[in-house]
């Protein structure tokens, strides 16, 4: 893994490192290394020149930015009223089996976390999950079997 | 009292025209002419709130501050819309162009898209299509507007305006005190106009066919289209573009599927309307309509009888619970309180008169709250509870 200061660096060279450049860095080391560390938070601290607690009291405030360690790939099921209307329970049932972890768990190998989310804005195809920034719809316990397949072989 | 027959309209994804001539002639007349074209066509905010977009951006354009910048709000989270996503797939260019023109009457040289996490699939698509877009507003019009995309990153609340406002500023996406309205104090506490996707979209329409032909559809107050996502028991799921001012009757006709017993106008923080008030329901802005007029973002999620509503409310208040941002009480203690409260009523833990307990929790947040949506959760739990009272009970 690189050197998070070198990190921390590149996200600021492409951001600046001003406060308003915080939610973009944040994300930035949330694509590269899964979650926020500790050291992470630090280093962005010192690159902002503002305070450790408000770089954790900002990242903790939004749910795609983790501050425990998440798997390389996040399983995010909608759990909001339409796709729970349409099956959304046993594709979480599905996914618990076949990773054998439950809801906010990550698998021991760190490959895949799984999470539930609210509403993706695909109501009228659920239900639907999304895997880091791919989107699934209308899935079926069938093609959970094929979707974790495809991320397990890269 | 008024209402008008399910017409379908075709505004916001017909492609019969190019972006680049329409602002070419919008560019040839001045400000206020252009501001008065939109003034004069009613056109109200399609993010759910329906404040008339007229007179948004005159506040912006009146303001004595230089520097000002466009938002257009696309963090789409409202349960049961889908319809921002869409636009922002097919027609991304007359949200460019909206934003021009906003731009343009205010005098901005700065825009941003705000999207929400959920949708960073579009980005690549997105960035191409802006590039387009620059090169045409640059280099054929002249014109100095740049836009950028800003992404969110899980927050339904930062839809809200101010609270989108502060997670720009790489802040807690807390909504702030209104006033002062971004308007004057926005972005970097600059005048700022907050649009959403579709509101764009028709105020580029506006200019294009003229007040008077846009305000020939829809009624009273409530003119034009709009975009209705729809979902749940239909076998019509999807985006439909229709006219304001139907009777919900004609909309379940339309849309059911035959066993309609409720549908959810306006998503979570909208109301739920039994099939006892079809034919007295409009969808168009609270106006001085007779019966009852609803305003929505275009979110319609029906329901047959297979449902149990009290699932349904259960689902929308754990929605709140977790959304809530925490910063005021009524709101952070009040979602909590009435999920509790609902389930102690269905386990038998409390009488049934409990309810009118939450009922009246619920109207205090509405008073009480900060934002939107604290003071939204007493739509979805009112006309739920009150109309489907056994299913909360037994
Ligand atoms: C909790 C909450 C969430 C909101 N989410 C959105 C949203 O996702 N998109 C949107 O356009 N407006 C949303 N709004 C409304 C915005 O605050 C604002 O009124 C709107 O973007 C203004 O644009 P308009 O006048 O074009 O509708 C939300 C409001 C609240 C209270
Ligand atoms: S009403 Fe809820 S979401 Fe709005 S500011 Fe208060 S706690 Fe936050
Ligand atoms: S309810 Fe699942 S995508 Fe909207």
């Amino acid at each position: 893994m690189k050197e998070i200061q070198d990190v921390v660096k590149n996200l600021t060279d492409k951001y600046g490192s001003k406060r308003e450049s915080l939610l973009p860095i944040l994300q930035g080391i949330t694509e590269e290394q899964n979650y926020l560390s500790s050291e992470a938070m630090l280093e962005i601290a010192r690159a902002l020149d503002i305070s450790a607690a408000e770089v954790y009291g900002t990242a903790s405030f939004y749910s795609f930015l983790d501050t425990v360690p998440r798997g390389k790939y996040v399983i995010r099921v909608c759990r909001t009223i339409v796709c729970d209307m349409h099956g959304k329970k046993q594709i979480v049932k599905t996914l618990e089996d076949l990773l054998k972890i439950k809801v906010g768990e990550t698998t021991h190998n760190g490959k895949f976390t799984l999470l539930e989310t609210n509403c993706l804005g695909w109501c009228h195809k659920g239900p639907c999950i999304l895997v880091n920034d791919d989107i699934y719809t209308e899935i079926t316990p069938a093609m959970v079997n094929e979707i974790i397949n495809k991320y397990r072989n890269k | 009292m008024e209402t008008k027959k399910i017409k379908r309209v075709d505004f916001i994804f017909s492609q019969d025209f190019k972006v680049s001539e329409v602002l070419f002639n919008t560019f040839k007349k001045t400000r206020d002419e252009i501001l008065q074209e939109i003034i004069d066509s009613d056109l109200k905010g399609r993010g759910g709130a329906g404040f008339p977009t007229g007179l948004k951006w005159k506040a912006a354009k009146e303001d004595k501050i230089t520097e000002k910048y466009i938002i257009c709000n696309a963090d789409e989270g409202e349960p049961g819309t889908f319809k921002d996503r869409a636009i922002l797939e097919e027609a991304s260019q007359k949200v460019f162009g909206g934003m021009a023109i906003c731009a343009k009457v205010i005098g901005a040289k700065k825009g941003w898209i705000y999207l929400r996490g959920e949708y960073k699939f579009l980005i690549p698509h997105l960035r191409k299509e802006m590039a387009i877009f620059h090169d045409m507003l640059h280099n054929e019009l002249g014109f100095d507007f740049t836009i950028d995309i800003f992404t969110g990153s899980g927050a339904y609340v930062c839809g809200e305006e101010t609270a989108l406002l502060q997670s720009m500023e790489g802040k807690r996406g807390e909504p702030r005190n209104k006033p002062p309205y971004p308007t004057n104090i926005g972005l970097y506490n600059k005048p700022t106009v907050v649009n959403n996707v579709e509101t764009l979209v028709l105020s580029m329409m506006v200019v294009k066919i003229g007040a008077e032909e846009f305000k020939k559809l829809g009624i009273q107050d409530a003119r034009g289209g709009k975009l209705f996502s729809v979902s749940g028991d239909t076998p019509k799921s999807g985006i439909h573009e229709l006219e304001f001012g139907m009777l919900l009757s004609d909309f379940v006709e339309e849309f059911g599927d035959g066993d309609t017993k409720a549908v959810q106008v306006g998503g979570a923080s909208g109301f739920c309307v039994p099939r006892k008030k079809f034919d007295t329901t409009t969808i168009g802005y609270k106006g001085k309509l007779k019966g009852t007029s609803l305003p929505t973002g275009g979110s319609m999620m029906l329901f047959n009888s297979s449902r149990s509503m009290y699932n349904v409310l259960h689902n929308y208040l754990e929605f709140f619970a977790e959304e809530s941002c925490g910063q005021c009480t009524p709101c952070r203690v009040g979602t909590q309180q009435l999920l509790k409260g609902i389930e102690a009523i269905k386990k038998g833990e409390k009488s049934h008169e409990y309810l009118e307990a939450l009922l009246s929790l619920s109207e205090t947040m509405k008073l009480t709250s900060k934002c939107g949506l604290g003071q939204s959760v007493a739509n979805s739990f009112s006309s739920i509870v009150e109309n489907f009272r056994e299913e909360m009970i037994y």
